[in-house]
């Protein structure tokens, strides 16, 4: 049996590991919620999630919100194996916003590890729940029964019973501890590990009414919300009534919006989501949109309003040449280690920019405020959050507010936050009726909780040998103190400490005025790059192989089990896979093309890739193909999806490395994907996948094979031109893709 | 006064003639398949054929549309079982499937100029459709199984394109 890793206090301890991997401590809500479905009592009661008619066919509710990742149909996979049901008898819906059914949540490639057991045991409790009817209508001992495709069957006398026959005889059958019941031995598995369509392909390919933006309700009204350009302004005045004249026009009006509890709060569950601004209201959308062309507002900008790029990052030169402010880790000493005259001392500096999320479906929320009560149609990832939000901003109990989930256009972190539904709830209140407020790709752009940018320092030596002996890096990001701002932070665990003897992580922060946030793979999506880049060049400097030397650094492992530090073992295992299925040293590859490699461990996964590049005299990459080996344990539930969103995964990526926002006088410089670009099909490479299963719990995917494709592709940059890209985005170096 | 035609079906507008074609489409009469991305013609989810020429729907006043045809996702089957659809369906293309839409009206206009289009020939048309969860490996893919149905069935006139399996997600299903 694969060793189980997610038990209490490895749950607790997750949040101090490196690697920017574990979310839990981002959302302790989401953590608390997932404990309440584990340990002795059966919190999740099978009764919520199954439903079981008399013909035979099993509902079963998906409780996750689903912005693309496959989590409408991974839990019912699930509870659908240990039910022990065939999957074309299995209907999925989609739960409404409740705490019976635990954490409701999408985020942190958290769904998997947080479900695999409890949702496994749901279909293995109501399983057991059904022998236990056939076996009181046979009067004979439930051990003696088995079930197969959804029958309950007594060998012994050669007899069978639907579960649809069963069903309301075992809803009266106690639901047996959790503890106690038997799962199936993996070799058994007929759903887990056998690919199923999203369920909900057919209608996304007819164009059915399914997404946020799509939702209408019977005297529904339109907005939109013109948000204050700078961080922390307000509206002073604004031409309201030529605004209300124009055609279909309802109402416009200046919302003061809710101050933040402080300067660097959790964004994710401190944010009262209203920021200041002027909404208009109108009878179509169009309508409303056309009428903000009209709009003028005198606005007060607060102290953001001289807020320039240019500025803070000279403002990152002087301080990187200053004492850091804090210490974050410290082993050995690293100066004694470049005195010395046997090693080779390598120094650089990486900056990253402020990146967007930019899912493809603007933000939007549907909202109904009524007698005091709230119903809110939202793609949001954490409708829990999202209801403990509102019922702070608008003072009513949780209990009245409804949220019914909606399947998002891509949510890549943006839709953790929930400001669209606290701004679509405050508009429906104050005109009194249902509104959808629907924002433009600007407003989705410009109102972002970025990706934070940076800035890091490192230096690093190896020795004669060619062994990685030092390594330091002084990080400057933004924040006040000790606080960083919101999943910009980084801490001293980050790789490679506990792998070099000499290490130090130091860092510095500055003020800003821009909210953060979680976007696929925090973190790990941009330090990757810089680690593993400095790791190549450390390589080169030790004039060794790139894959060598990252074998050998890995090979240095602290003892297993150490904690905080990912298993070394599973890490070499991926970069071995990626080496062999790329071809690495084993290939002659033409002047001008190259392959580069990186690693990443993060949110429980090991990811090595491989990326092979051209790059032509006027600096065109071409990226000719991506290998990406991935261990998330012992099952790949939905391969098919699996496959599918990893390739996803590494053209986000790649994507990533193209983009960039920029402030100018405290306003956010870009504005659509002309300026804020993504990857096209052209440009996309192809993307062999390969799965490593090990002998470890099966964790998420999400994110961690994002962050590796940085790097290698990087790496391979370096290897065909000789130039490093220590600065984000490439077109800062003149390099673009083909 | 602007009248035009979707999917078969006519209609007639009174209201701004500037306004969008999509946001006829989507508020006026409607229909939701076809999405809104950008506004500005550069993420390829708005798109519809108009007189069977694809065309960005946010892009396109509906005064521009007057008299003209338009096909948007809705009508491209009745039950999705155009070859492009059944195509995407079989290889579960989608991640979030918002660019969807967009992008079987894209490949729907490609195969009847190309019925047997090129790996080049659909990154050129296919180019200004933007999927941001990056399904374009599959995208491709189930081009060209599109186009291997077209012509399968044009060999076999009688049968339905291929049979659309139910609503109901299904084992077995996806590529590999
Ligand atoms: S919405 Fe029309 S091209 Fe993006
Ligand atoms: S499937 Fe999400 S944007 Fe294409």
């Amino acid at each position: 049996m694969p060793k189980t890793s997610l038990n209490r206090r490895t749950f607790l301890r997750a949040t101090a590991l490196a690697g920017g991997g574990f979310m839990l401590g981002l959302y302790p809500k989401a953590a608390a919620l997932a404990q309440a479905g584990r340990g002795a009592a059966p919190a999740l009661l099978p009764a919520n999630f199954i439903s079981i008619a008399s013909n035979g066919l099993v509902t079963i509710a998906s409780k996750n919100p689903e912005t693309g990742q496959h989590a409408l149909n991974m839990l019912p996979m699930l509870i659908a194996e240990e039910l022990d049901v065939d999957w074309k008898d299995v209907k999925i819906v989609r739960a409404g916003v409740d705490n019976k059914y635990g954490s409701q949540f999408t985020g942190g490639s958290i769904a998997t590890p947080s479900n695999w057991e409890p949702m496994r045991q749901v279909g293995g409790a109501a399983r057991q729940m059904l022998i236990a009817a056939a076996a009181q209508t046979w009067g004979v001992a439930a051990m003696e029964c088995s079930t197969a495709s959804g029958r309950v069957v007594h060998r012994a006398t050669n007899r069978s019973l639907g579960y649809g026959e069963l069903a309301s005889t075992a809803a009266t059958m106690p639901v047996p501890d959790f503890r106690s019941l038997k799962l199936k031995d993996p070799k058994d598995y007929k759903i887990i590990g056998t690919t199923t369509r999203d369920v909900e392909n057919k209608e996304i390919i007819t164009g059915k009414p399914i997404f946020g933006i799509d939702v209408t309700l019977p005297g529904m009204l339109y907005a939109v919300y013109q948000k204050t350009p700078v961080f922390g302004g307000r509206a002073v005045n604004a031409n309201l009534d030529a605004v209300k004249a124009m055609k279909g026009v309802r109402q416009a009006f200046i919302v003061d919006g809710k101050p933040l509890p402080s300067n660097f709060p959790n964004y994710l569950n401190d944010d009262p989501g209203l920021e200041a601004g002027v909404a208009i209201v109108a009878d179509s959308w169009w309508a409303a949109q056309s009428a903000r062309a009209k709009l003028e507002v005198k606005w007060d900008e607060g102290k953001w309003g001289t807020l320039n790029s240019e500025d803070i990052a000279k403002k990152a030169g002087e301080l990187s040449r200053q004492t850091p402010a804090r210490t974050l880790r410290k082993d050995g000493d690293v100066e004694a280690v470049y005195k010395r005259s046997d090693v080779k001392v390598v120094e650089s500096p990486y900056t990253f920019p402020f990146i967007a999320h930019a899912p493809l479906e603007p933000q939007n929320c549907t909202a109904h405020f009524k007698d005091g009560k709230l119903e809110i149609w939202s793609t949001t990832q954490t409708p829990q959050i999202g209801r403990t939000i509102l019922s702070r901003v608008f003072g009513i109990p949780e209990k009245d507010i409804t949220i019914h989930m909606v399947r998002g256009g891509g949510g890549f972190g943006r839709r953790l936050y929930n400001d669209y539904m606290c701004e679509a709830a405050w508009i429906s209140k104050t005109v009194g009726a249902p509104v959808k407020l629907l924002w433009t790709r600007e407003d989705d752009m410009q109102h972002d909780y970025y990706r934070a940018g940076g800035f890091q320092y490192l230096k690093g030596a190896v020795d004669k040998d060619g062994k990685l002996i030092a390594w330091q890096d002084h990080f400057i990001g933004y924040g006040e103190g000790e606080t960083f701002t919101h999943s910009g932070q980084i801490d001293g665990n980050e790789f490679p400490s506990r792998f070099v003897p000499n290490f130090l992580m130091q860092s510095t922060v500055m003020p800003l005025g821009l909210k953060t946030g979680a976007l696929r793979a925090p973190r790990s999506n941009v330090y990757s790059w810089v680690f593993q880049s400095f790791i190549d060049e450390l390589a080169h400097a030790a004039g060794k192989d790139p894959l060598q030397f990252r074998l050998e650094l890995l090979g240095n492992a602290p003892p297993k089990g150490t904690q905080g530090v990912m298993d070394a073992e599973r890490m070499i295992g991926v970069v071995k896979l990626a080496a062999e299925k790329s071809g690495w040293g084993r290939r002659t590859l033409p002047k001008g093309t190259a392959l580069g490699t990186g690693f990443h461990y993060s949110h429980r996964g090991y990811f090595a890739e491989v990326a092979e590049v051209t790059v032509s005299a006027d600096k065109k990459i071409k990226v000719n193909k991506v290998w990406v080996a991935g261990d998330i344990g012992s099952q790949i539930i939905n391969p098919g999806a699996s496959e599918n969103l990893t390739q996803g995964a590494v053209i986000d990526g790649i994507s990533e490395m193209l983009q960039e926002i920029s402030l100018k006088n405290g306003r956010v410089v870009q504005s659509n994907f002309h300026d804020h670009p993504m990857l096209r099909m052209s440009q996309a490479p192809p993307v062999e996948v390969h799965f490593l299963k090990s002998d470890n719990t099966p964790t998420g995917l999400g994110e961690p094979a994002l962050p590796p494709i940085l790097p290698a592709i990087a790496n391979a940059i370096f290897s065909a031109t000789g130039e490093r890209i220590r600065t984000l985005p490439i077109t800062k170096h003149g390099f673009s893709f083909a | 006064m602007i009248r035009l035609k979707v999917n078969g079906k006519n209609h007639r507008f009174n209201g701004d003639p500037n306004m969008p074609l999509l946001w006829f489409l989507r508020d006026e009469i409607d229909l939701k398949g076809t999405k809104y991305g950008c506004g500005m013609g550069l993420c390829g989810a708005c798109t519809v054929h108009v007189n069977g020429r694809p065309a960005r729907a946010c892009l396109t006043p509906v005064s521009a549309a007057a008299n003209a045809a338009v096909t948007t996702i809705e009508g491209v089957s009745p039950d999705g079982s155009h070859p492009v659809q059944v195509a995407w369906e079989e290889l579960d293309v989608p991640q979030c499937g918002y660019c969807q839409a967009g992008q079987i009206m894209s490949a729907c206009a490609l195969l009847s100029s190309k019925p047997k289009p090129t790996d080049a020939d659909i990154d050129t048309a296919m180019n200004g459709n933007l999927c941001r969860c990056g399904t374009y490996l599959r995208v491709r893919a189930a081009v060209h199984k599109a186009a291997e149905l077209t012509a399968a069935n044009r060999t076999r006139p009688a049968k339905p394109a291929a049979k659309a399996s139910s609503a109901r997600t299904t084992r077995n299903g996806g590529n590999k």
